[in-house]
């Protein structure tokens, strides 16, 4: 890999080494390993709510935004892989062709390939390359999340959650889950029906959460991202929770967290992956069929392969 | 063998909106264990190649009923030799007239899939020629 040409954010290089690292093995950690110590310096922003909210045209003009206060900006976009053949439509980049022909922006799709959690397991590895490539600001797009998938919030520094008006009442505002995410809530789609109703029950949830002195409290922002309206407003946003980050001495604590969590997720995928390795497929099968017959529990069948391993 | 799920981009350049065929195909490589990046109509020469460079795919699919393909296939093959992605598969299809194909094969393209095309033969094709590059 030409560590040159990657941190002169040359495409090509940039977009090698997000296959390196997606294929994994070895010469991924070698890439990172490469890479480390030029990361670290971008600002990471995570942009996730459910299919259809407008997320991709909302990175689009998010991305616009920062081009005109000349940021270079990097930009991952996450589709769903199928469970059934492993294939995937990667379709966000098809929101974002204003961005195309500007040599400040980098776009890559990227598949689950089977991860949970609204994000591939490589992602986090795709940033730091587009971190040491030298993007100031790393969007990263999830999977059109649900409830659960709350991973981004692990992997940025600033989180948006978007909603859509008309999709829940203020029992959903309520729930535990994604909202309780968001540093910064973006109602999209401003110019339909609802939206006073969805923006209120968001409110109402924030006003139900005591707040101590220094307590970031996300904004609840109007935007119709299709005509860029209310984004320069957003991207203010993003700065002043990026400085109440900074003031509070909150960004070390936040990077720590992040790192931690990385940490642990890099030794399970290892152990796992050295674990199972060498399992017996035919024993599996053997298992499977035990268990499927109701000879067998899972844990008793789970704990026979693990203590054969270990 | 390749390592990775292969990635294909599927593009329409030029100014016609018919789409329909390229999402069939877009959702057949799915089915058949592909990515596909799918950038949909209405793709300057430019945009292509800079989708292609920065997605890093394997294949190049453009879909064309305008007849503008002798125009603007030239110019998208140029451009991807411009931005150093002189590795990926190109296949083409939609209406593309016999006495053109000669002209396609020369200039790069593997492949030249008109209408009536079963996509399982499709995605083998692309499998058989990505298989045989990574072999050599």
């Amino acid at each position: 890999m030409d560590i040159d040409a990657l941190r002169a954010g040359q495409p090509r290089a940039v977009a090698r080494a997000i296959s390196g690292v997606e294929r994994g093995g070895a010469s991924a950690r070698a890439i990172i390993a490469a890479i480390f110590r030029f990361t670290g310096r971008a600002h990471l922003i995570g942009i996730t709510g459910a299919p259809g909210t407008g997320k991709s045209t909302l990175v689009n003009e998010i991305a616009k935004q920062y081009r005109r206060r000349g940021k270079r900006v990097g930009i991952v976009a996450v589709d769903p892989t199928s469970p059934f053949s492993g294939g995937a439509i990667l379709g966000d980049r098809l929101r974002m062709q204003d961005l195309s022909g500007d040599p400040g922006v980098f776009i890559r799709s990227m598949a689950t390939r089977g991860n949970l959690g609204g994000l591939a397991s490589t992602t986090a590895d795709a940033v730091k390359i587009l971190d040491a490539a030298g993007f100031e600001i790393v969007l990263i797009e999830t999977v059109g999340a649900g409830q659960n998938e709350v991973d981004i919030a692990k992997n940025a520094h600033t989180t948006i959650v978007v909603q859509a008006p008309g999709l829940g009442d203020d029992i959903q505002a309520i729930k535990a889950g994604i909202l309780e995410i968001a540093d910064l809530l973006i109602v999209n789609k401003a110019d339909h029906d609802e939206v006073s109703a969805t923006v209120a029950a968001l409110e109402m949830n924030l006003n139900l959460k005591p707040m101590q002195e220094n307590d970031w409290r996300p904004p609840v922002l109007k935007t119709i991202a299709l005509k860029g309206e209310g984004v320069a407003d957003a991207v203010d946003w993003i700065g002043k929770h990026r400085a109440y980050l900074e003031d509070n001495h909150l960004l070390a604590q936040r990077e720590r967290a992040r790192v931690r969590a990385e940490l642990e997720m890099v030794v399970q995928r290892e152990l796992v992956t050295r674990l199972l390795g060498g399992v017996n497929g035919s024993k599996v099968e053997m298992l499977v069929e035990k268990i499927a017959a109701r000879e067998l529990d899972v844990y008793t069948a789970a704990e026979r392969l693990v203590q054969e391993k270990l | 063998m390749t390592d990775r799920p292969i990635r294909v981009l599927i593009a329409k350049p030029g100014l016609d909106g018919h789409d329909r065929g390229a999402k069939v195909v877009a959702r057949a490589l799915r089915d058949a264990g592909m990515e596909v990046i799918y950038t949909g109509i209405r793709q300057t020469p430019e945009m292509i190649a800079e989708a292609a460079l920065q997605e890093d795919v394997d294949v190049v699919g453009l879909s064309i009923l305008s007849g503008a393909h002798m125009d603007l296939f030239p110019r998208i093959v140029a451009q991807l030799k411009q931005k150093n992605v002189d590795d990926v598969l190109l296949v083409c299809g939609g209406i593309i007239p016999e006495d053109d194909l000669p002209t396609l094969k020369q200039m790069g393209f593997a492949g030249v899939f008109g209408p009536g095309t079963s996509t399982q033969d499709l995605a083998q094709f692309i499998r058989d020629q990505i298989g045989a590059r990574a072999g050599a």
